[in-house]
């Protein structure tokens, strides 16, 4: 004796967020089910577990049938299957869209391939995040790049526009795809301090400042790509290093400017021997000889303002575009 | 030529990959119309193709428009191969047909294919121009209104109604035609869905055709069903009320029911009760009700309880009851025949209705006078005995043949009509069962078309004038007056225990009510209604033919009683007296017969208060026994004093008296309880002070009586916060806001034990009904306070082993805040200075009452007094109704006369395109759906016509798609959604009257198919919110209008 067919469909899509989140979160509908249960849903409402078992089936057949529209987004909203109104659907996406930030930490910089997909188990292993949720997260992450890929225009208005998330989400993506796209290694030991959220605002800044897309808006790829040309002039900023003259001027100008400011002053001079910021080279060192943030932030704006004062110093706004995203990246990155 | 219809197709959007190769669809257009199909160019290469295709024209009979619809198919152009099709839009254009419907359709729609579900959309613009006909043997009837709501639509107001119109044709099922064996199941399912859609516009055109020829314009209430009889046919029906209805102008209320009548004016002063009370009534139960059907049925009418004394505050204005009565007599007599010869004059266009029987389940007011109670009857069939299945007269013999029996019912209970009235089968392999159901009901005849009520032989003796004088001269306060006895109290139909009404006291009212219509929004109620259902699994052997046939006979009955103990035992458990919107299904399966009565149970303030229950032991003396008696009577007790909480029935003054009085008609109980003595259990009255325990005799050492009153109370009864009821609103509640969620869900159980006992399947079955409820409850807990409304449960047994539940219901919100509350009971004060508007009324004649009823109710009694010849009935009822099986040659009465009139059709059909119509916009309009008449909070401003659609979904693979369920699940979703882009199309933004009225499901999991049909229908309509806030019109307004324009009635 058993319940051959159960089905409930309602005019109105009947969606509850916590079964979607389970859904997502790639619970089998038996655990899903001893989710619900432990969270009281029942107590709450006199129900039966068959009840939650049967509710729980139903709304997974209803994501599984949207998924397909998901992929979509556009679609969800001129489809006729399903009637769910606006704000629902937004809802719908943005969550669909949503990503554990352990999951991408590990999967940033990577190439989004059939070989990192096989890869996939580890990192759901690594990550406690349920292979299911890692597929439909890297899944997303693909098609997303994909999408984008080929199109003109800004990035993240692009991926706004193409799969209808919020600002905030389409940013995130906009970090992830460039750095798919830049191949940036962000797997090394030292940087497992920093999660993804201070990743993502890197690329922000470097979408910004060092792309393409920073100077001519109507290319291919723009806001992927870094600008050539600015890599080119870098180069030329190597003077302050490499000349002699130049580096001494630079780094008395900010030691002056820094004396009896800051407790630290000591190591700053010492380290205000410059170099193009690297991660490894700047912001490791600091963080062993604990710095404060303020006194790193004191720094660097002595360190950028007193370039300007250097007559013989030429390239002011390379050195501008460079040192404010450079500036910017290591506050965020510089915390514990 | 009277019509020219021109279809234009613009675009497709999300069209499927045809060709793998390019991942891109070559995709073209094929529009047909009867023979005629047109082509648009391929659209090479794209998945979202613009065609934007010149406008195709069809010029076309109006018989052919009716009875048509426009094909759409979409397929992908191959050079070397056949096109493939992708899927195909079915266009009923019916609703372009009338001048107040839509004027044209315009939208995006599902592309559906029976194999692969819904695939794509295509954008389709549809017009009709038609020209005026003078021909006056055309056969078709265009521009007359359907409308599946029963009542009279929101925006119209009924100015006649003129009565019962069916029609049904026959055909050949493809599925069992040879070609079936050679096509492809997608062809064979296209075929059917094809044929369908074709008989329905015939039977549409054919019942529109009687409508016009009874001078209507419109039916309301039109139920339309199928009938897959397999081997013998296909067969589509149809029933409806034909009116004659007056557009309201948008200025004026948005109500059902601003039609005024004098008889709505709620005086109550002129409700005197004839002083007859000489008699004793005599109680008995209902069982084998009226006298020698031939085949298995009966009405339900009422039955048990004390009426205590009663003493609650007066209506406003009261006079001496007896003597008033004298004195209304003599000048009404006078009236009386004056009305007479004005319906003789009145007889040129005279059309005497052969059943007086109406679809509606809700009246404007006044429009019924009294009711008596519930008239249903039942009939069995072998499929496989009828002599020339392509022709509908064995069928239309066999419809004839019920509703007589009903026809006569309703005579019995002194009634000249039946309301709420409805017809439904159960098929499993050759047998099927007939059933109608109804209300028998006395309607104030000024409404109605001469003849449509059933007084064309009333015997005008001196005692039948009286009768009728009380019936129509002494109008009752709304609240209450249908509650009155339409019988005669001397000739009771059958044995009752009548009070005086507690709400006026001055008719009497029976104990108890059943009824299948809606409450009258006008009834006075004390706390909430609740939803009632009585639960019953009979196993039978499997058999054949005849010896099939009569086993399901034999067994008809004694579920029907069951049913009826159920429900009675249940509304006492809820200490209730009424039931609205009864309705009984049984349904046929091979091995066994399933029946679901369902129903909303109300206080009714105007009957008396109900009587608990009471258990007793058989033996007396056991002390044992005793104090297991005592406990469960302890638990029925409790439960009934938690259902008055919960339903807030506290009739204050009532209570006390029930607990004590005694029962004044104890031989009366007895018989009920005796009658069914030997079947197992006994289940009665409570009474405090009985001391006639054998009178109460319950066999409690019985183990199926003691199961029986274990499912009695278990029952749970809906969480706080929710309420339900079949009917379309809930019984003292008033306030509804706006939220509404509609749904369908479908349960299968399969019983994989072979040897089920009786009270096992009962249990399963009771279950699977309590489980799905709670489910609702849990799954709609965001809505909550809520209130399910309109829950329709519909079972079936696809297989032998699987028991199929279907429910189709909405949740709805309320303002809980002021549901204490009832907007007004003004009616009795303001009322009471209208007595002279109640002279007017014509007096009709109803009933020929009297020496039926004597009749049957002698016979009746007979019948209720022990089980012995209760069997001996059956066994008569099998021998006639074997009979029965092989006769029938009956021609049915066919009226597709000619027409004495023209085209009923106004002049300028040419309507200008709605100009906020737009086309390629990518936001998909909401359109809301209810299987009641109205949306809370909104004004319905226009129907856009009828929506009747058929789809038929199979698939080969069943796993792939999610099993049975994933199957099922998303066939509804898709039906959904092509239902709600018709309505979009017509310009309208919601569906009334909502209802599924067919879902077959095969499945077949071995070879990874299933297949499923589903039969859906409502009415499309344009509502706006309402800006003030009137968001319950019906009871406010109402009540308002009937007393304040009073005067300006005719």
């Amino acid at each position: 004796m058993a319940v051959e067919l159960d089905v409930f469909v309602g005019n109105t899509t009947i969606m509850d967020e916590e079964v979607y989140q389970l859904w997502l979160d790639g619970y089998t509908v038996n655990d899903a089910v001893k989710v619900r249960m432990e969270g009281g849903v029942l107590e709450e409402f006199e129900a039966s577990a068959d009840v939650l078992l049967s509710d729980t089936m139903d709304q997974y057949r209803t994501f599984q049938m949207c998924e397909r529209l998901l992929h979509s987004p556009a679609k969800l909203a001129n489809q006729l299957l399903f009637q769910i109104p606006p704000h629902r659907q937004a809802i719908l996406i943005e969550r669909y869209y949503a990503f554990d930030d352990a999951f991408v930490r590990e999967v940033l910089g990577k190439k989004l391939s059939k070989g990192t997909k096989k890869d996939l188990d580890d990192i759901s292993a690594k990550t406690s995040v349920t292979l299911k949720s890692c597929r439909r997260q890297f899944d997303n992450f693909k098609r997303v790049f994909k999408v984008v890929e080929e199109l003109k225009g800004p990035l993240v208005e692009n991926i706004r526009q193409h799969f209808l998330l919020s600002d905030k989400l389409a940013r995130d993506y906009a970090a992830i795809v460039f750095f798919a796209n830049n191949r940036f290694e962000t797997g090394k030991r030292k940087l497992q301090y920093l999660t993804f959220q201070d990743f993502a605002f890197c690329a922000g800044q470097l979408i910004n400042s060092w792309t393409i897309g920073a100077v001519d808006n109507m290319v291919e790829d723009m806001d992927v790509d870094l600008d050539k040309e600015f890599l080119q002039e870098l180069k030329e900023l190597k003077i302050l290093i490499t000349d002699k003259d130049l580096l001494d001027q630079h780094k008395s100008l900010v030691c002056t400017a820094l004396r009896g400011k800051t407790k630290a002053f000591n190591e700053m001079e010492a380290r205000a021997n410059f170099k193009a910021f690297a991660f490894e080279t700047f912001i490791e060192p600091c963080r062993s000889d604990r710095w404060t943030a303020s006194d790193m932030r004191l720094y660097l704006t002595h360190y950028t303002n007193s370039a300007h004062i250097l007559d013989t110093f030429k390239h002011q706004v390379v050195w501008d575009r460079y040192m404010g995203v450079i500036k910017s990246c290591i506050f965020k990155m510089y915390h514990d | 030529m009277p019509g020219k219809l021109k279809a234009k197709i613009v675009a497709g959007r999300h069209l499927p990959v045809m060709d793998r190769a390019s991942d891109l669809t070559d995709a073209f257009v094929e529009v047909k119309f009867g023979n005629t199909t047109f082509k648009t160019d391929v659209c090479p290469k794209s998945l979202n193709p613009q065609w934007n295709s010149e406008w195709f024209k069809f010029e076309v009979d109006d018989e052919d428009l009716q009875d048509e619809p426009l094909q759409i198919t979409v397929l992908d152009h191959d050079t070397y191969s056949a096109n493939d099709a992708i899927g195909k839009v079915y266009i009923d254009i019916d609703p372009l047909l009338c001048s107040e419907a839509a004027s044209v359709i315009s939208g995006w729609f599902p592309i559906y294919d029976t194999i692969h579900g819904i695939r794509g959309e295509i954008n389709v613009l549809v017009k009709v121009e038609l020209f005026n006909d003078l021909n006056r043997f055309r056969q078709s009837s265009c521009g007359v209104k359907f409308f599946c709501t029963t009542s009279i639509p929101r925006c119209y107001r009924a100015a006649m109604v003129h009565g019962f119109v069916e029609e049904l044709v026959v055909n050949e099922d493809p599925e069992y035609q040879w070609i079936d064996r050679i096509r492809t199941p997608r062809a064979s399912n296209e075929a059917r869905q094809r044929l369908i859609s074709l008989m329905s516009g015939e039977l549409q055109r054919k019942i529109g055709l009687k409508v016009l020829e009874m001078g209507g314009n419109a039916v309301v209430g039109y139920l339309q069903c199928f009938d897959l009889e397999g081997e013998s046919g296909l067969v589509v029906r149809a029933i409806g009320t034909a009116c004659t209805l007056d557009k309201l102008s948008s200025g004026s209320a948005p109500n059902t029911n601003t039609h005024v009548h004098p008889n709505t004016a709620p005086a109550s002063n002129a409700c005197n009760s004839p002083s007859k009370d000489g008699k004793e009534p005599v109680f008995g139960e209902d069982l084998p009700s009226f006298s020698g059907p031939p085949t298995p049925f009966r009405a339900l009418p009422t039955s048990s309880s004390s009426p205590p004394p009663f003493s609650p505050s007066k209506p406003c204005s009261r006079q001496s009851s007896s003597s008033d009565t004298d004195l209304s007599l003599t000048p009404k007599t006078g009236k009386n025949t004056y009305v007479l010869s004005s319906i003789v004059s009145d007889q040129a266009v005279f059309y005497l209705q052969e059943f007086p029987f109406f679809t509606l389940t809700s009246f404007p007011p006044g429009f019924l006078v009294h009711v008596g109670g519930v008239v249903s009857a039942r009939s069995v069939k072998l499929l496989d005995r009828i002599h020339n299945p392509d022709e509908p007269e064995t069928r239309d013999a066999w419809w004839e043949e019920i509703r007589q029996e009903i026809k006569s019912h309703a005579k019995a209970l002194g009634c000249h009509a039946v309301v709420g009235y409805s017809e439904s089968t159960s098929i499993c392999e050759e047998v099927c069962i007939l059933s109608a159901s109804g209300t028998a009901a006395i309607l104030n005849p000024r409404y109605m078309r001469e003849g449509c009520l059933d007084i064309g032989s009333t015997d005008h003796r001196l005692f039948t004038v009286a009768f009728h004088l009380r019936q129509f001269e002494e109008p009752s306060p709304p609240s209450c007056g249908f509650c009155h006895i339409p019988y005669d109290e001397l000739n009771m139909p059958f044995p009752a225990q009548l009070t005086y009404c507690y709400h006026c006291r001055r008719q009497k009212v029976p104990d108890v009510l059943f009824t299948t219509i809606d409450m009258p929004p006008e009834a006075a109620v004390t706390g909430k209604g609740c939803l009632i259902q009585a639960r019953l699994c009979r196993l039978k052997k499997k058999a054949q033919g005849e010896v099939n046939a009569t086993a399901i006979s034999n067994l008809l009955p004694f579920m029907e009683y069951e049913l009826h103990t159920q429900l009675m035992n249940k509304l006492k458990l809820r200490s209730m007296n009424a039931l609205f919107g009864l309705h009984i299904q049984i349904s046929v399966g091979e091995n066994m017969l399933l029946g679901l009565a369902s129903a909303t149970g109300v206080y009714l303030t105007a009957l008396p208060a109900p009587g608990g229950i009471q258990i007793a032991g058989k033996t007396p003396g056991d002390l044992s026994n005793e104090h297991h008696i005592l406990t469960i009577q302890k638990r029925i007790n409790d439960t009934i004093t938690k259902n008055k909480e919960l339903y807030q029935i506290n009739p204050p003054e009532l209570t006390e008296e029930v607990v004590g009085s005694p029962i004044p008609e104890p031989r009366q109980r007895s018989r009920l309880f005796r009658s069914h003595s030997e079947s197992s259990d006994e289940l009665s009255e409570l009474d405090l002070s009985h001391g006639k325990k054998d009178a109460f005799v319950l066999e409690i050492d019985d183990t199926d009586a003691v199961e029986d009153i274990h499912s009695l109370l278990t029952d749970a009864p809906p969480p706080t916060g929710f309420y339900s009821c079949n009917t379309e609103i809930m019984p003292g509640i008033y306030n509804w806001t706006t939220g509404v969620q509609m749904f369908t869900s479908v349960r299968v159980f399969r019983l994989s034990n072979a040897n089920l006992t009786n009270q096992g399947l009962n249990k399963i079955f009771t279950d699977l009904c309590e489980n799905l409820l709670k489910s609702f409850y849990f799954k709609l807990r965001s809505m909550i306070p809520c209130c399910l409304c309109h829950l329709n449960f519909t079972v079936a047994v696809p297989e032998e082993e699987l028991i199929q539940v279907a429910v189709t219901a909405v949740a709805m919100t309320f303002d809980k805040d002021q549901t204490q509350e009832k907007p007004a009971d003004k009616p009795v004060t303001k009322g009471c200075s209208e007595t002279e508007e109640q002279l007017q009324f014509p007096l009709e004649l109803c009933a020929d009452s009297s020496s039926i009823t004597t009749q049957t109710s002698s016979k009746i009694s007979a019948a209720s007094v022990d089980y012995g010849s209760f069997a001996d009935r059956c066994s008569t009822w099998l021998e006639l109704l074997r009979l029965k099986a092989h006769t029938i040659r009956r021609g049915s009465v066919k009226t597709i006369s000619s027409l004495e009139r023209s085209s009923p059709l106004p002049e300028g059909r040419s309507r200008s395109l709605r100009s906020n119509r737009s086309f390629g916009g990518s936001s998909v309009p909401v359109v809301k759906m209810t299987p009641l008449s109205f949306l809370p909070g909104t004004r319905i401003i226009k129907y856009l016509g009828i929506i009747n659609m058929f789809f038929i979904r199979e698939t080969t693979s069943l796993r792939e798609e999610g099993g049975v369920s994933g199957f099922l699940h998303s066939f509804i979703a898709e039906v959904f959604a092509m239902v709600r882009a018709h309505v979009a199309a017509l310009g309208g933004n919601a569906v009334v009257s909502y209802s599924m009225k067919e879902c077959v499901l095969m499945e077949n999991p071995n070879k990874n198919q299933a297949q499923c049909l589903i039969n859906v229908s409502g009415d499309a309509v344009i509502c706006v919110i309402e800006t003030d806030q009137e968001s319950m019109p019906s009871t406010i307004n109402v009540v308002q209008t009937c007393s304040s324009g009073a005067d300006g009635a005719t």
